[in-house]
């Protein structure tokens, strides 16, 4: 694996738009190759090299790339933007949409997250260590396709909408969240291992949230079925299953009604 | 002496009223009287008659005073702070014709801005939950002669829709609906008694933020599951009876307003709520409107799905139309400091945005196209006065039920004012000039 470094020399005058940092974009070109891609400032087109000091060696394949970026990045979106292979991590907080549409290759930011990351999601690994902010692995604006694949943690908290229209892989909050979990899911599953509080499951066709801690108020299309007990991928203990939404359509598989499924813990 | 002019439009809430008659002077040039509006849109037409009214562009001071400019001046400022911005914000529009926005849309287009109407404080979360799993919807017309079940969630047409329900929803004898309100049934949802909710068969007097439950609990009613014994502060009685009037209904009209779009849940409110009407189909006919306020936000939503896709909140900055509440969204561009100048037009944030978002206008090169003087035009640095749509200019406009009606002139505007639509022409033109293209 080859590393390049970006460090952060000039804050724009507004937000940056750099969907060109990812392994993907770097692998295969020179120092000065990767300071001459684009970023945009509103309307503006931008070298990358006007905002950022680039060092190291990128690999020839996104696979063999790993980028590390340094400096205050609160202000620059779309970082990992697509990305399919490679690493990259961000010592920084960051704006919105990083690793959005990701399909491979792992993003670490040692820091917050504003909203929409991980959007659509298809793959890869994306591990927030701070808090992340709205609509965190959720469909783009009107697409009823949400995060299909990969894994997103959290160590924090979340906001609100999270993994909205999801059909796959798994969101793991180490915090608390907020309103609106797992909205019209058909698939993939969600854990919370501290407290929510309403609306989860809303319009949910298929998939499983699990909750660690309290739930404020539970939807009234989600009915409690039984105690279960779960030990698996690090889901330990005596849970109470809850199922739903009963107000929403559902598949049926082998003559049973398959619903989306809430876990919240009794006793560990 | 004076003539009467009928057949005119009321260019004030989304009802878009098509009977009004206005008396004006023979000459064309004085409005007497107003007949048929009711008081919100009979004092819209005499405000046009206002004595103190603004006729000409105005330009802030350092010291705080206006000093008046010509038309060309505010057209070179307003042309330079679009050209010189990154990304200028251009908001407003609900309150002008089409024309104008379609032209609205070309300057936004040229100078790489994000345009925004007010659907971003009121209904954009409508359509949010349209674009997310559509809408079955219908004319006010059918309304009139077919709805036998009326239902207003989070809206008190009463007050601010005041002839929706004389013309529209409750009163009106219709072709299959000839015994008018006494065939009808009507249900009210909102947390507080309202004057609406006085007229309704069922007041559901909804915990305030718990729409989304109320929504959800139909559902499971509609499908005769079981309800845990209380939702949003509600019985369960009283809901299992509100769903069996609603599915025995012959046509079921669910109006919704800012009591349900603005409220904890926003678009995901609408979602359900379109999800209930969608459920109510496998029963009977239902449809859903929301009701829109401003008398051509409607229009807006329009002219920007056909030009760009999207019908509120979107950022032209990259030279392609992107579309996302919660980014390219008025108050999170202002409040986040995304934008650097901003163009407000037919609108009044100033009123109706959080004051960290008004006091970002106010720090911006800023100008505000707008017939009246309004708080948004005390906060920002150019004031063009311009002259009234549907009033002393027509143009299209669209009824909350996107349905377009033409709305017609009846007077002069004062001497040497210009229209919204010549004014940004105009601004277009000296763009290009600057642009040297
Ligand atoms: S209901 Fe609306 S459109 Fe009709 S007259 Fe009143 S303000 Fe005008």
């Amino acid at each position: 694996m080859e590393t390049v470094t970006l460090t952060m020399k000039n804050q724009p005058d507004l937000y940056l738009e750099a969907d060109n940092i990812t392994p993907d974009a770097f692998a295969g070109k020179k120092v000065e190759e990767i300071a001459d891609l684009h970023v945009y400032v509103g309307r503006e087109q931008h070298r990358l090299g006007e905002f950022f000091e680039v060092s190291g060696r990128a690999g020839a394949t996104p696979e063999t790339t790993k980028i590390v970026i340094n400096g205050d990045l609160s202000r620059v979106k779309y970082i990992g933007m697509k990305m399919t292979g490679g690493e990259i991590v961000v010592n920084s907080d960051l704006d919105m949409y990083v690793g959005a549409w990701m399909q491979g290759g792992r993003i670490t930011v040692n820091g917050n997250v504003d909203s929409f990351a991980g959007t659509g999601m298809k793959g890869g690994e994306l591990i927030i260590n701070g808090n992340a902010g709205n609509y965190l692995g959720a469909a783009y604006r009107g697409d009823w396709r949400g995060m299909s694949g990969g894994k997103i943690i959290v160590s924090g908290n979340a906001g609100s909408d999270i993994g909205t229209f999801m059909t796959g892989g798994e969101i793991i909050i180490g915090g608390d969240v907020d309103v609106h979990v797992a909205t019209h899911a058909e698939g993939g599953r969600i854990v919370i291992k501290g407290n929510a509080k309403s609306r989860l499951g809303g319009q949910m066709v298929e998939g499983e949230i699990y909750v660690f801690g309290t739930i404020d108020l539970m939807m009234p299309g989600f009915a409690y079925r039984q105690d279960v007990d779960i030990d698996m991928d690090g889901i330990k203990g005596r849970f109470a299953l809850y199922e739903g939404d009963l107000g929403e359509r559902h598949r049926k598989r082998k003559g049973q009604t398959i619903y989306g499924k809430i876990y919240q813990l009794i006793e560990a | 002496m004076s003539r009467t002019v009928t057949d005119v439009i009321c260019p004030f809430c989304g009802t878009l009223c098509d009977d009004i008659e206005v008396v004006v002077s023979d000459d064309g040039r004085k409005l007497h009287e107003v007949y048929n509006a009711c008081a919100i849109g009979a004092e819209k037409f005499l405000h046009s008659q206002a004595k103190d009214r603004i006729t000409r562009p105005r330009m802030r001071q350092d010291d705080g005073s206006w000093k008046e400019i010509t038309y060309d001046e505010a057209i070179d400022y307003t042309a330079r702070i679009l050209v010189n911005a990154k990304k200028p914000l251009m908001y407003g529009w609900s309150s002008t014709n089409c024309e104008a926005q379609a032209i609205g849309s070309e300057i936004g287009e040229v100078v790489g801005a994000v345009v925004d109407n007010t659907a971003t404080v009121c209904h954009g979360t409508s359509l949010i939950a349209v674009q997310d799993i559509g809408i079955p919807s219908c004319t006010l017309g059918e309304v009139k002669n077919r709805a036998d079940r009326i239902l207003f969630w989070g809206c008190n047409p009463a007050h601010a829709h005041p002839r929706h329900m004389s013309r529209y929803s409750i009163f009106p004898r219709g072709f299959f609906t000839g015994k008018g309100h006494t065939a009808r049934k009507v249900i009210v949802v909102d947390p507080r008694p309202t004057d609406t909710a006085n007229v309704a068969d069922i007041h559901l007097q909804v915990e305030q933020g718990r729409d989304y439950e109320l929504f959800d609990a139909f559902r499971v009613a509609f499908k005769g599951e079981q309800l845990p014994d209380f939702v949003a502060g509600i019985p369960k009685e009283k809901i299992y009876e509100a769903a069996e009037m609603l599915k025995s209904g012959r046509f079921v009209i669910i109006f919704f307003g800012m009591g349900v779009t603005q409220s904890l849940g926003k678009n995901h409110n609408i979602d359900a709520a379109i999800a209930v009407t969608r459920d109510l189909n496998e029963y009977t006919k239902a449809a859903i409107m929301p009701m829109r306020g401003h008398y051509n936000v409607t229009g807006s939503g329009q002219v920007w799905g056909w030009l760009f896709g999207f019908p509120y909140a979107v950022d032209l900055s990259r030279g392609f139309a992107r579309y996302n509440p919660g980014e390219t969204t008025a108050n999170d561009l202002l409040r986040r400091d995304e934008v650097d100048a901003v163009l407000v037009i037919a609108s009044d944030p100033g009123a109706h945005f959080p004051f960290s978002s008004v006091r970002k206008i106010y720090e911006l090169p800023s100008v505000a196209i707008d017939p009246h003087e309004t708080p948004t035009t005390e906060v920002c640095k150019v004031h063009v006065p311009v002259a009234f749509v549907g009033v002393e200019v027509g143009g299209c406009a669209y009824r909350m039920d996107n349905v377009p009606i033409e709305t017609r002139k009846v007077v002069e505007p004062p001497d040497g004012m210009m229209t919204d639509e010549e004014f940004l022409r105009r601004v277009l033109e000296r763009i290009k000039e600057l642009q040297g293209v």
